[in-house]
């Protein structure tokens, strides 16, 4: 925290975040809900080391678990066994260092699109020419400018969500957990979001936990895919995702995507048989 | 009033719908597929919307009208239109009238006041915490289904017949409903906005006040808004008993001379003055909450 504020001051903050710092290892961690007869698995043995300023898709069918187990990395559950340690220090409680983008947007709507992101900072105390600065940058960063002085109302499904990450962002973590964000989005902003995602990623560098259910998307984000499966939760499989070059919307195109992409649906369907 | 009629269709479905109408009446036997004009949930325009209400104001009157003009009920206990509108003018230019208004206001703004002074913090707290909920919400609710005008001989002992003891049943009357709907708002913030708050390093207070506290203040003040009336309500039932001000009194002691029109009057008072400081909340609510 005090690292992240005084790098604050001069003026390149992410710098500072990105250094070697980020990595979030799950150890074990399981979920049970309930109890006695009614007592329901939802996550079991997770085990996964996600390396810093790695972008890592979890991807599986809805109430595999996936969601609970990013809310464990938040902090807003608690592991039955196991746990989650980021840079080594295990996890207690939602923190600062993980920033979260939910899919409901969640911003505060009575603060404009800058208060919102200059929230995070606001509470740690950063005077207000520097928190200027930062969401100057953020504002950039997720090409907002125009809607600085906005109320959340008057925007749009994925201006909204630029808001939410640019506000995540904005606050400095060391990882950003992103559940499934660009769920509620139509088809064209969902691509959309996905390069701006990407591009911001590019310049950030940050540790990036991504949730979702669409293979698409998985493959043309992420550099690891884990699948889960449900019943218990649990992780069925990885892929590392090689790509040639920049990710641009035609390598949706490129053998090596639709390759990926056949196998992973071939996966899925075949857990949904099971 | 078949005018208005009239009215209301072409405001709310415009030209193109008065056109089908016509169109309607010239071929019977064709039925041509016509939009229905009262639709369930759907929008009229503001137009349609006031010359309605404006009819419905105008039907009360009407039936009114009939029953005392057409001397069908007894002017003892249906005074005139006229009659009121008369006693209305009479009593409004007195200075008495007016002390009886303004004690009246002032006794049911200090108690709304103080209960709401009690009332929301606790009502935040309740609804905050689940704790707070389990140690105020049960005897809250346990109190709340006392009638607050059984309260009065127990506030005549407490608070003797002064203005306390109309203050305190105005209390009594709002604060536990206060309480328990105060709580009911907290409740319902959204709980991501909160979790959202904490990914961003929020502490528990800081939730509180940056989350909760804003959040929950446009129905919080709808609230207000609703729990206002009730205090009036309960001012009347206070001004019922052992007092010589206040327009509870001016109707008590019209009633005792059977001075219809003058309990006509404080009633309509009473109404207006209601209706005046609802208007004022909802224009708060709108002028302080544009976010909503």
């Amino acid at each position: 925290m005090s690292g992240i504020a005084a790098s604050a001051r001069d003026g390149d903050r992410t710098e500072t975040a990105r250094a070697g710092a980020g990595e979030i290892a799950i150890r074990g961690v399981t979920k049970n809900y309930g109890a006695g007869k009614k007592e329901f698995r939802a996550l079991e043995d997770i085990r996964l080391t996600i390396a810093a300023n790695e972008f890592v898709t979890i991807l599986g069918p809805s109430g595999c678990g996936k969601s609970t187990l990013l809310r464990i990395v938040a902090g807003l559950e608690d592991a039955s066994e196991g746990e989650v340690a980021v840079d080594g220090a295990t996890v207690v409680g939602p923190g600062a260092d993980r920033g979260m983008v939910f899919q409901g947007y969640t911003l505060f709507p009575w603060l404009t699109v800058r208060e919102n992101i200059e929230y995070g900072p606001k509470l740690r105390g950063v005077p207000i020419l520097e928190r200027r600065a930062v969401s100057d940058r953020y504002l950039r960063v997720t090409r907002l400018e125009a809607f600085a002085n906005h109320l959340p109302k008057q925007l749009s499904g994925g201006m909204k969500q630029r808001v939410a990450i640019a506000r995540a962002l904005a606050n400095g973590p060391k990882v950003l957990l992103m559940d499934e964000p660009f769920g509620a989005l139509d088809a064209q902003t969902k691509l959309e979001m996905q390069e701006a995602l990407l591009d911001v990623w590019e310049k950030e560098k940050t540790t990036v936990l991504f949730i979702t259910h669409d293979i698409d998307e998985a493959i043309f984000l992420s550099q690891r895919i884990v699948v889960m499966g449900a019943g218990p939760g649990r992780i069925v499989r990885e892929y590392e995702v090689s790509l040639p070059g920049e990710r641009s919307p035609e390598v949706r195109e490129h053998p090596a995507f639709l390759r990926l992409k056949r196998e992973l649906t071939g996966l899925l369907k075949h857990k949904e048989e099971a | 009033m078949a005018n208005a009629g009239e009215e209301i269709g072409t405001a709310a479905f415009g030209g193109a719908a008065s056109e089908a109408a016509r169109t309607a009446g010239s071929s019977q036997a064709a039925r041509p597929a016509r939009r229905q004009r009262i639709r369930i949930f759907e929008d009229i325009s503001r137009r349609a919307f006031a010359v309605t209400a404006v009819v419905s104001f105008a039907v009360l009157l009407l039936v009114w009208s009939i029953l005392s003009y057409g001397k069908m009920v007894n002017p003892v206990f249906l005074p005139t239109p006229g009659a009121v509108v008369k006693t209305f003018a009479d009593l409004l230019g007195t200075q008495a009238y007016w002390h009886h208004i303004g004690i009246s206001v002032f006794r049911v703004t200090s108690g709304f006041v103080l209960a709401c002074l009690v009332a929301i913090p606790l009502g935040l707290v309740a609804g905050t915490f689940r704790i707070g909920e389990a140690f105020l919400e049960p005897p809250m609710e346990f109190i709340r289904y006392m009638p607050a005008v059984a309260f009065i001989p127990l506030i005549m002992v407490w608070a003797g017949i002064g203005e306390w003891a109309k203050i305190l049943l105005i209390f009594i009357g709002c604060f536990f409903q206060l309480v328990l709907m105060v709580a009911a708002d907290t409740r319902q913030v959204s709980k991501e906005l909160v979790q959202a708050s904490f990914t961003l390093g929020a502490t528990r207070w800081q939730a509180i006040q940056t989350v909760i506290i804003p959040a929950v203040q446009p129905r919080l003040l709808n609230t207000m808004r609703l729990m206002l009336g009730w205090a009036w309500t309960y001012l009347v039932v206070a001004e019922l008993v052992a007092v010589n001000s206040g327009l509870g009194y001016a109707i008590m002691k019209a009633q005792r001379f059977l001075n219809t029109d003058q309990i006509f009057v404080g009633i309509i008072v009473i109404g207006l003055l209601g209706l005046i400081s609802d208007r004022i909340f909802a224009f708060l609510n709108k002028r302080m909450y544009p976010w909503v």
